[in-house]
């Protein structure tokens, strides 16, 4: 590629900018915010369109030795390359979002948004075992104080659940990172794609991964953290947790468990099968009875979250493209919910499903884009949770039909769920004036939301936009683990008809 | 001329020493600014001296002393943290109108006694610096006479430190009978000879109570919170900095070069030192509400993560405790000096963790560095501390030891959660009243200057660090 360091730019961009907003006043920090944000997310664009889908797995491949058993080390894959992709397109979206929501101590709370954003580029981005490390747990500081400092009522509990939650399940992996090192020799990740540790050993790093992931993602029964989280952070706040840290859980499956430790992986697909069926069928019930929107939408994501557990864990080439597509739509989805919720929330300073009703009356340009992100969530065909949850499930069929199945529970209770929480919400009689009173969405939440019902719509019409930059590494994911992918229950067998006869007539 | 090289810092410092206590005592009250710099150019001058030290001097005066780069590094790190105790000390005797030239002068002679701590190679040299640097200790933990509290810390340490040294010369005078000998190589040998007698087994065991005691490690810490607080705090920073390393080193030294053979033996006694005093000091902090308290469980906390180095031996396991060590040190003398910072209106020290309130929004620049300070003590990642830790746990993992490694490393969970709350406090609760102005330029530079080798940009003295922690942990072998 070319001799800029692109990858290191992406992710001094947003430090540089964050250093800044610390110096100026509320108003100027909203706006170098919003430029870096816009500036990182075309060096993005620009970064999708030099990436050569047909090329070198590895692209924009920087190595800079730092001493010790640490390197600088980036270079991304098409995996990578989405999901950065996604995580600058949100960015400028939660900037906006807290444009007039965020009212005290704006320049920190820029520059904490902007360090995370440079952490999470960093994760997608890190080719080092430890260098993925020290920015994927980094991540949690920036998001700690926005949880504590900007949070609702609850939000000393939520953000030390959220730290010590997540730094709990981190720690073993570090164990895990060391033993890979001192037996493989090396720390770089593309090297270790391609070792082979020892079938017993596997079984031990891969739990050590999974701690950590699976309070990433998260799964069942180590979901607990996510509502209370969700909940109490602000709205930008929100999005950014359930639009791309979630997805690092996600990632790091695709990175380090499964191409790492096949045989551990298959080992446990049992296990990961029945705790996505439980997370499907039984966070989706929880959701359907929650009176909170956003604790709601959290649940939700849980029960999406396990779309992308079956389908990796299913170890077939739909399973994992339809995990990586419902992770980048959910990004979008699950992102704009919760931006949904914040518009009334601004207004309202409620979230309160109850207190809301008929609002396609007075707000008939929310009601329309709520519907749409309603719809996208529910998996509806044209919208982009379609393809990835379509993927998903066929890829499971193959696995196993009884997961299969609890998938589809999970698409049914998906659509109870939000169809209910749309009727409270935007139908029915308007019970209360001040909701009634309300202002339809101005030209700002208009921006915010509208791109991104663009991008649904354009994932679910045409996702070979999206299909294609991943296709050749999952191919490669494949080549790894193919041998060990689990064999399906449901596979059509040779029948043995009897033979073709005459029929004699009488 | 060339036979004094060897102990070139330790000579100047006593020689310096003295002229300072003479200065002191002619100049009285209005020299002490002056006697107060004049050390701390005393200790930067050793420090540069250091540069020029034969590096690779095995043991010297019938084995009493070595100045190989394991002592090099041990003084790169105490001197100029002695220095800087002395700096912190600007500004905070004055006040009450105490007499503050002895504290430099005081803190001169407990350096000498690091300084040999970390270079014996016998157990009579080592007891002798011991014995050096704590004396200076006990008079400076009740410096301040006239305060209750650090008469009583005084007492507290002098009566506990008087038992644990006396713990200390009964090992040594166990090893001695049994070996014959005092010197580190031959105690080794007769480790070596055969497996280790009941009588050498005693020895060896007193004598790391011994050392225990003097790095704070469970189940011998129990004076540490309390010296701590009552302490005044330029006293408390430089007990949780220099000695402590001093006393570390020294166990290392001792356990490496003294009794190598023995590892198996020593090897159990540090595993139990370590996890015991990373889930004590983790777990007793959570009810604290003074900073200084908190801090001295943190200081418990930290030191056993040194041990888990040492307990996993070798020349990696000595490497990680002196990077370890080193980081550590730094850290906790920003994070102390931010401490000294914490005063009222009037210029009276407040300790109490809530008065951090609101930090975060009258003092963002204090807020900031001690935010950093904090993550970098509970090893969070991006911040420096992260990286000693991942070194020790490398260590233990690469000699075998993943389960200490893995129990290790849910006890810095535990730990988390403290230093959360003061970070808690600081950024997310309402401010109260504010702290009043310290101006102090030369710790707010200090300060800034910490902080930045503990932020990310640490990380570029990953490759410098370590090759010299590497070669110093070399000499040992």
């Amino acid at each position: 590629m070319s001799g800029l360091p692109t990858l290191s730019i992406l992710i001094a961009l947003p430090l540089a900018a964050g250093a800044a907003c610390l110096m100026v006043k509320a108003n100027a920090a909203r706006w170098i915010a919003l430029i870096a944000t816009l500036v990182e997310f075309a060096l993005t664009i620009w970064l999708w369109q030099q990436f050569d889908p047909n090329g070198a797995q590895w692209q924009f491949a920087e190595s800079q030795p730092v001493g010790g058993i640490i390197g600088w080390k980036l270079g991304i894959d098409g995996i990578a390359l989405t999901l950065i992709a996604l995580t600058a397109f949100l960015m400028p979206i939660c900037i906006g979002a807290s444009w007039r929501s965020i009212e005290k101590r704006v320049p920190e709370y820029m520059a904490y948004f902007l360090l995370m954003e440079a952490l999470i580029m960093g994760s997608f981005s890190a080719q080092d075992l430890f260098l993925f490390y020290i920015f994927f747990e980094g991540g949690l500081i920036p998001m700690y104080l926005i949880i504590g400092v900007w949070g609702g009522a609850e939000r000393i509990k939520a953000s030390y659940k959220f730290f010590l939650y997540t730094l709990f399940g981190s720690v073993l992996m570090l164990i895990a990172m060391l033993y890979m090192r001192s037996v493989a020799g090396t720390s770089d990740i593309p090297a270790l794609m391609a070792y082979n540790f020892p079938k017993g050993a596997q079984t031990f790093l891969f739990l050590a991964f999974l701690a950590s992931f699976a309070v990433k993602l998260p799964m069942w029964p180590v979901h607990t953290w996510l509502p209370d989280a969700h909940v109490q952070a602000p709205t930008a706040g929100s999005v950014i947790l359930a639009g791309v840290l979630l997805k690092l859980g996600g990632y790091g499956f695709i990175r380090f468990s499964l191409p790492m430790f096949p045989d551990g992986s298959a080992q446990f697909v049992p296990l990961m099968f029945a705790l996505s069926a439980v997370a499907a069928i039984y966070t989706s019930l929880v959701a359907l009875v929650q009176t909170d929107m956003k604790k709601l939408i959290a649940y939700s994501s849980v029960a999406h979250m396990a779309f992308v557990t079956f389908g990796l864990f299913a170890m077939n080439r739909q399973g994992i493209e339809g995990a990586m597509m419902v992770m980048l739509g959910h990004g979008l989805v699950s992102g704009a919910l919760f931006l949904c919720v914040g518009v009334v929330y601004d207004r309202l300073h409620t979230r309160e499903i109850a207190r809301y009703g008929g609002l396609s009356d007075n707000m008939p340009g929310y009601a329309l884009l709520f519907m749409v992100f309603t719809m996208a969530s529910i998996g509806l065909p044209g919208t982009s949770n379609f393809v990835g949850e379509f993927l998903s499930m066929v890829g499971t069929y193959k696995a196993s039909t009884w997961a299969a199945i609890a998938a589809c529970f999970s698409t049914i209770l998906a659509a109870a769920y939000m169809l209910y929480l749309y009727w409270r919400i935007c139908f029915g009689t308007q019970r209360n004036a001040d909701a009634a009173a309300m202002k339809d969405i101005d030209l700002r939440e208009w921006w915010l939301l509208a791109p991104i019902a663009v991008a649904v719509f354009w994932m679910g019409l045409y996702p070979e936009s999206f299909l294609k930059p991943m296709r050749n590494d999952v191919g490669r994911l494949m080549a790894r683990m193919e041998r060990l992918a689990p064999k399906g229950d449901s596979l059509p067998t040779p029948g043995h008809p009897a033979a073709a006869k005459a029929e004699t007539h009488e | 001329m060339s036979r004094f090289a060897p102990i070139l810092p330790e000579l100047i410092l006593s020689v310096g020493g003295t002229i300072l206590m003479l200065v002191a005592a002619f100049a009285g009250r209005r020299g002490s600014r002056l006697v107060s710099w004049l050390a701390v150019a005393l200790l930067l001058v050793v420090t540069v001296a250091l540069i020029g030290a034969p590096s690779h001097a095995g043991p010297v005066y019938d084995g009493l002393i070595a100045a190989d780069l394991f002592a090099s590094f041990g003084k790169a790190i105490i001197f100029p943290a002695s220095a800087v105790a002395i700096i912190a000390a600007h500004g905070w005797f004055e006040q009450d109108h105490e007499h503050s030239s002895e504290y430099a002068v005081l803190i001169v002679f407990a350096a000498v006694g690091m300084s040999v701590m970390v270079s014996a190679t016998s157990l009579i040299s080592l007891y002798v610096g011991l014995e050096l640097q704590s004396l200076a200790a006990y008079v400076l933990a009740s410096y301040r006479r006239t305060d209750e509290r650090s008469a009583e810390a005084g007492l507290k340490y002098f009566v506990l430190g008087a038992l644990a040294s006396g713990i200390l010369l009964y090992g040594i005078s166990l090893l001695y009978g049994f070996t014959g000998t005092t010197n580190f190589t031959g105690i080794a040998a007769a480790f070596g000879r055969e497996a280790p007698s009941l009588g050498l087994l005693f020895g060896l065991v007193f004598v790391l109570a011994g050392l225990a005691f003097k790095a704070s490690a469970v189940p011998f810490h129990m004076w540490t919170p309390d010296v701590y607080e009552g302490a005044p705090t330029p006293v408390t920073m430089f007990f949780s900095t220099a000695p402590k390393a001093a006393a570390v080193l020294l166990a290392t030294r001792l356990c490496i070069e003294g009794m190598g053979p023995a590892t198996d033996a020593w090897r159990q006694i540090m595993i139990f030192a370590a996890l015991a005093s990373i889930f004590l000091g983790g777990i007793a902090a959570y009810g604290q509400t003074n900073i200084k308290r908190l801090l001295a469980y943190s200081s418990i906390n930290n030191v056993g993560f040194a041990l888990v180095g040492l307990a996993a031996a070798g020349a990696q396991g000595a490497s990680s405790v002196l990077f370890y060590i080193a980081v550590y040190v730094v850290t906790n003398l920003g994070a102390f000096l931010c401490v000294l910072w914490m005063r009222d209106q009037k210029g009276q020290p407040v300790e109490s963790i809530d008065s951090l309130a609101g930090l975060s929004q009258s003092r963002p620049g204090m807020a900031a560095a001690l935010a950093i300070f904090m993550f970098s003590l509970a090893g969070i990642p991006p911040l420096f501390g992260f990286w000693p830790k991942l070194l020790v746990f490398q260590a233990a993992v690469a000699a075998g030891f993943a389960p200490l490694a893995v129990a290790a490393i849910l006890g810095t969970v535990i730990g988390a959660y403290y230093y959360l709350k003061i970070i808690k406090v600081m950024y997310m609760d309402e401010p109260g009243e504010p702290y009043g102005r310290v101006r102090e330029p030369v710790q707010g530079l200090l300060i800034l200057l910490a902080a930045l080798l503990i932020s990310p940009l640490g990380y570029l003295l990953i490759g410098a660090l370590g090759g010299l922690s590497d070669r110093a942990a070399g000499s040992l072998f």
